[in-house]
């Protein structure tokens, strides 16, 4: 695949979707040539980024999509997600297990943990409408190739 | 859009010879599965302790879905008296499951055998 490809994808903001760009993100990281395993892990962070962009970002909104652009280069693959919300500020942080089981803390929320844990690199950027985003890259490896 | 969740219930044997309630899931575990899981979870009988969790037939498990399994630990956790355990994760969900913590509370297993033989 020639490098410096990019691929567009616009996601109505429902659940489900997520899906639609979790195969797109498969299929462009397979024509990079990375591995089975880092594929799987991509695909988690970007349906975790677009759930996130659809929920809370568009507040599952109908008339608003979330952007998806996907860049390949020589060595890495980046996804931009992108939303209409005022973008999120806060940090990853890891679930603590004991809590949730105790009932002390929610089930839920571990979305962020598993984007940062699952990809190379992940950047929240907050901006207005149309301009808030989280960045992902995951590079590949050339000697696991 | 989102897929559906199926849940079928057995019942299996441990290698020790204690009766095991077996809940399979196929399809996709995500929000939309809340009512599946915990209504199957719910209808167990309370005949046996020991609930096995078939992920054999999952294609997709995302974060809501996750949260749903840790509903499932607290409230077995809660009642003091089930034991789940797990198999049937494809090799990436098994490291996310594990990342998230799930694997001290419930034991994960590459394969059905391996997981009666623990119960």
């Amino acid at each position: 695949m020639k490098s410096g490809s990019s691929v567009h994808v616009h996601l109505p903001s429902e659940l489900g979707y997520e899906k639609v760009a979790m195969s797109t993100a498969a299929s462009m990281a397979a024509l990079m040539g990375f591995s089975k395993d880092r594929i799987e892990d991509l695909k988690t962070a970007v349906a975790e980024a677009c759930i996130n962009a659809i929920e809370h970002g568009n507040n599952l909104n109908s008339s608003l999509t979330v952007g998806v652009v996907l860049s390949s280069s020589d060595d890495q693959l980046e996804v931009k997600v992108i939303d209409d919300g005022a973008g999120i500020n806060a940090k990853p942080v890891a679930p603590d297990i004991d809590r949730k089981v105790q009932g002390e803390e929610d089930p839920r929320g571990m979305g962020m943990f598993l984007i940062q844990a699952l990809v190379d690199e992940a950047e929240w950027h907050q901006g207005p409408p149309g301009k808030s985003f989280v960045r992902l890259v995951i590079k590949l490896d050339k000697e696991s190739q | 859009m989102q897929a559906q969740t199926k849940v079928t219930q057995r019942t299996a044997a441990s290698a020790s010879g204690n009766r095991v309630n077996v809940l399979a899931f196929s399809g996709d575990i995500s929000s939309t599965s809340k009512e599946a899981i915990l209504g199957a979870y719910h209808g167990l009988d309370g005949g046996s302790s020991r609930v096995l969790l078939d992920f054999t037939g999952v294609d997709y498990i995302n974060s809501s879905g996750i949260a749903i399994i840790i509903q499932m630990l607290l409230e077995a956790s809660k009642t003091g008296a089930r034991t789940i355990a797990i198999f049937g994760l494809s090799p990436h969900f098994r490291k996310v499951f594990t990342m998230v913590g799930i694997n001290k509370y419930a034991a994960l297993h590459v394969n059905e055998a391996a997981a009666l033989a623990s119960l």
